[in-house]
């Protein structure tokens, strides 16, 4: 759907994207992370055309991005904004215009989300009349009212209460079950586990990582598991694994231990040697969270 | 193009519609009229009540001579002054006109009274005892009053332009008016409309939709967008007042003037028989000032008005724009704002000390051409005329003035919109104009 090659973007004093490629299939919920200031705003921009690259570029759907993609992409940005006096229906109408709908089409399509998302009494009320919530809501469907094949969110459940940020959710779904591509750029880690399926993280103007979400986990797995039992370990002190962490005794007489299993052995290793000696409830592996691959990536 | 159309028509739409612009464009002219009408209504009717004068002339000179007029009954008094004198301080209301005994042309009368005469009385009182004086002085001197009747001067000077058309009347006065207020009229929609300017841009930069809009359009399109739209909003109000004020205007001159002529008619041959000078109705204010404005080319006027409106507009709206896409908040923009309007300023202060005296100087030829300062100089000069080829070279600069602002501007513009929370100085803008694409 869109491929990034050697983005570079400089400012006057610093380069906010240094050589950056991406790859993002068609039909992925793509999570494009990194810590503030790494240049993801800067990478959106470029794709959006709100600004150029000074090297490298861009392919949506092969072609080189040029104007008439603007009309297929839909950009919700982190700053969100909208005419404060302007009646929402207008504002609506206006904004699918600029984005090339004709006038016909873009009050059928509004109509259409209105409906779907309970909007349709606020047609005529002004922006500054709704609260937060609601207009980031409005604020969504102007980004996806044009039906675009890429969607560009930036952190859309900021200001959105669970319920508003269940709809929105389901929404994004739904468009990616639909075809769109979706691009997704949030500090919210556990909504990257939820939704991407593909990720890239940025870090200091650099990609530094880029992958299928399960192939990174993956990768980053050490042996680590987690054994929950009831009893008394002989002697723990074994070739077999480490200890990394034990917890003290818990009112249900259940024991948690944190081990790594050491290279030559395997969870049957393991098994082997402590059914004897105690009841086991639970081993389970410890798959790291994006969290924690994100937080171990940006301190190295 | 179509979407710096949609632009254009929200900028407008979005202004126009308010009900701010309605009574503005409504309420403008009516003041216009009301204050014409009023000024001519006054001159026609003259102060509210006339005043009565005692007179005591101890000279005989004057008996029955001087003459009532709208403002003034004259009354002969037979008191001695201090009675006189002793009336007044009971009687606000009494005026009275001491003339002494042997009356020299170079003497003093007394007005004596508690309220002071107006000027208006003073004045005419003056003249008219001078001009009795004089028909006696003459008449003392052997010129018999047949001979003196038959001579009755009245010199004016009506101006006349001469051009390769013909002549033409035209009026100083009312040229310096009409200069006067096109002026004030420039100044003042520049600043107006080119805030106006700035300060949307800085709300769609501080309510963040730039992002969204320039997601789907170039911010060249939207900065074009909103200064034509803007500019679209002046020039209806301008085109809206001109035609009220014409319009209005033309009525009410007809109505009143149709009066006046028909005194004046009735008033004639008195005023023949009269040895007082002229009738004063027909020296009155009103009329001159109508007739003078008659001699004002409004038909040249009114285009260049507009055309320089439009010029000065777009060439400093553009300024405005890249002021407002460099500041997060109005406050921020004195600064900037200073060095754009000091050219304006500066006109505006030259033209009323300067210009309006010498509008055909070398100075005010070169104000009159340097687009930064033309639309107001220009419009200070045109009443006066203006040759062809200066008016030529004065457009065109300005044609090429706005290109040039709004390329520099563009350039600001572009990446201004886009810097949040940095306080921006000249030379950051420097560097921001100088970014590549």
């Amino acid at each position: 759907m869109l491929s990034i090659q050697g983005i570079v973007k400089q400012y006057a004093n610093h380069r906010a994207l240094n050589n950056v490629s991406l790859e993002i299939p068609a039909g992925s919920i793509f999570g494009l992370l990194g810590p503030n200031g790494a240049g993801k705003t800067s990478l959106i921009r470029i794709i959006n055309q709100i600004t150029a690259p000074d090297s490298g570029e861009i392919f949506f759907k092969g072609e080189k991005l040029n104007p008439s993609h603007i009309s297929k992409i839909g950009y919700l940005p982190e700053e969100r904004g909208l005419y404060k006096k302007m009646e929402i229906g207008e504002q609506m109408l206006y904004l699918a215009q600029l984005k090339g709908l004709s006038k016909s089409d873009a009050n059928r399509k509004i109509k259409f989300w209105f409906e779907k998302m309970e909007m349709q009494s606020w047609w005529k009320k002004k922006l500054e009349d709704l609260s937060k919530g609601m207009q980031q809501k409005v604020q969504f469907v102007a980004t996806i009212v044009h039906d675009p094949e890429l969607i560009i969110l930036d952190e859309p459940f900021s200001g959105f209460d669970p319920v508003n940020a269940e709809i929105i959710t389901n929404e994004i779904l739904e468009l990616n079950k639909k075809g769109s591509t979706i691009i997704f750029s949030t500090h919210r880690m556990e909504s990257v586990e939820q939704l991407c399926d593909r990720i890239a993280l940025i870090h200091k103007s650099e990609k530094i990582l880029e992958g299928r979400l399960q192939d990174i986990k993956n990768s980053y797995r050490n042996n680590t598991f987690k054994l929950s039992y009831s009893g008394k370990i002989e002697c723990i002190e074994t070739k077999l694994f480490t200890v990394i962490d034990h917890s003290p005794l818990s009112n249900e007489n259940i024991r948690h231990l944190i081990l790594k299993i050491s290279d030559q052995f395997s969870t049957n290793d393991v098994l082997q040697y402590l059914l004897p000696q105690v009841h086991i409830h639970e081993l389970s592996e410890i798959i790291p969270s994006i969290h924690d691959i994100f937080i171990q990536k940006v301190k190295n | 193009m179509k979407k710096t159309l949609l632009i254009i028509k929200r900028e407008y739409f979005s202004r126009v519609k308010k009900k701010s612009f309605l009574i503005l464009t409504f309420l403008v002219p009516l003041l216009i009229i009301g204050m014409y009408a009023l000024i001519i209504a006054l001159a026609i009717k003259g102060g509210d009540k006339a005043v009565n004068v005692e007179v005591i002339d101890q000279s005989k000179l004057f008996e029955g001579k001087l003459k009532n007029s709208k403002s003034i009954n004259f009354k002969t008094s037979k008191l001695s002054l201090a009675a006189a004198k002793q009336q007044v301080i009971t009687d606000e209301e009494t005026f009275v006109l001491y003339i002494p005994e042997h009356i020299k042309s170079n003497d003093k009368m007394e007005m004596l009274s508690q309220k002071k005469a107006g000027i208006g009385v003073i004045n005419d009182i003056e003249n008219q005892t001078n001009e009795i004086m004089r028909i006696q002085l003459l008449k003392d001197a052997g010129i018999n009053s047949q001979t003196l009747d038959s001579i009755k001067p009245n010199l004016t000077i009506t101006t006349k332009e001469i051009t390769i058309d013909g002549e033409k009347d035209s009026s100083s006065v009312a040229a310096m008016g009409v200069g006067f207020a096109a002026a004030i009229l420039i100044y003042m929609s520049l600043m107006i409309y080119g805030s106006q300017v700035m300060r949307g841009i800085i709300e769609e930069k501080t309510n963040r939709i730039i992002e969204v809009v320039i997601s789907s359009v170039r911010p060249f399109q939207l900065m074009m967008g909103k200064i034509i739209g803007i500019g679209l909003v002046g020039l209806t109000q301008f085109l809206l007042w001109i035609i009220l004020s014409l319009s209005l205007t033309a009525i009410a001159t007809n109505v009143l003037l149709k009066d006046k002529f028909e005194t004046i008619k009735s008033e004639m041959p008195g005023a023949q028989k009269s040895n007082i000078g002229q009738n004063p109705a027909v020296n009155s204010p009103a009329i001159t000032a109508i007739s003078a404005l008659q001699t004002v080319p409004f038909n040249s006027i009114i285009p260049l008005f507009l055309m320089y409106f439009l010029g000065g507009y777009l060439l400093y709206s553009a300024l405005f724009a890249a002021v407002g896409s460099a500041v997060d908040s109005d406050t921020e923009t004195q600064q900037f704002m200073f060095p754009i309007t000091l050219p304006l300023l500066f006109t505006y202060i030259m033209s009323f000390s300067y210009i309006i005296n010498n509008p055909d100087s070398t100075l005010s030829i070169w104000l009159s051409i340097i687009p930064f300062t033309s639309p107001i100089a220009m419009m200070v000069r045109l009443p006066f005329g203006v040759p062809d080829w200066q008016l030529a070279v004065s457009i065109l600069s300005l044609i090429a003035g706005f290109f040039l602002t709004t390329w520099v501007a563009s350039r600001i513009y572009r990446i201004g919109i886009l810097m949040y929370g940095k306080k921006a100085s000249f030379k950051e803008l420097i560097k921001w104009f100088s970014y590549k694409e």
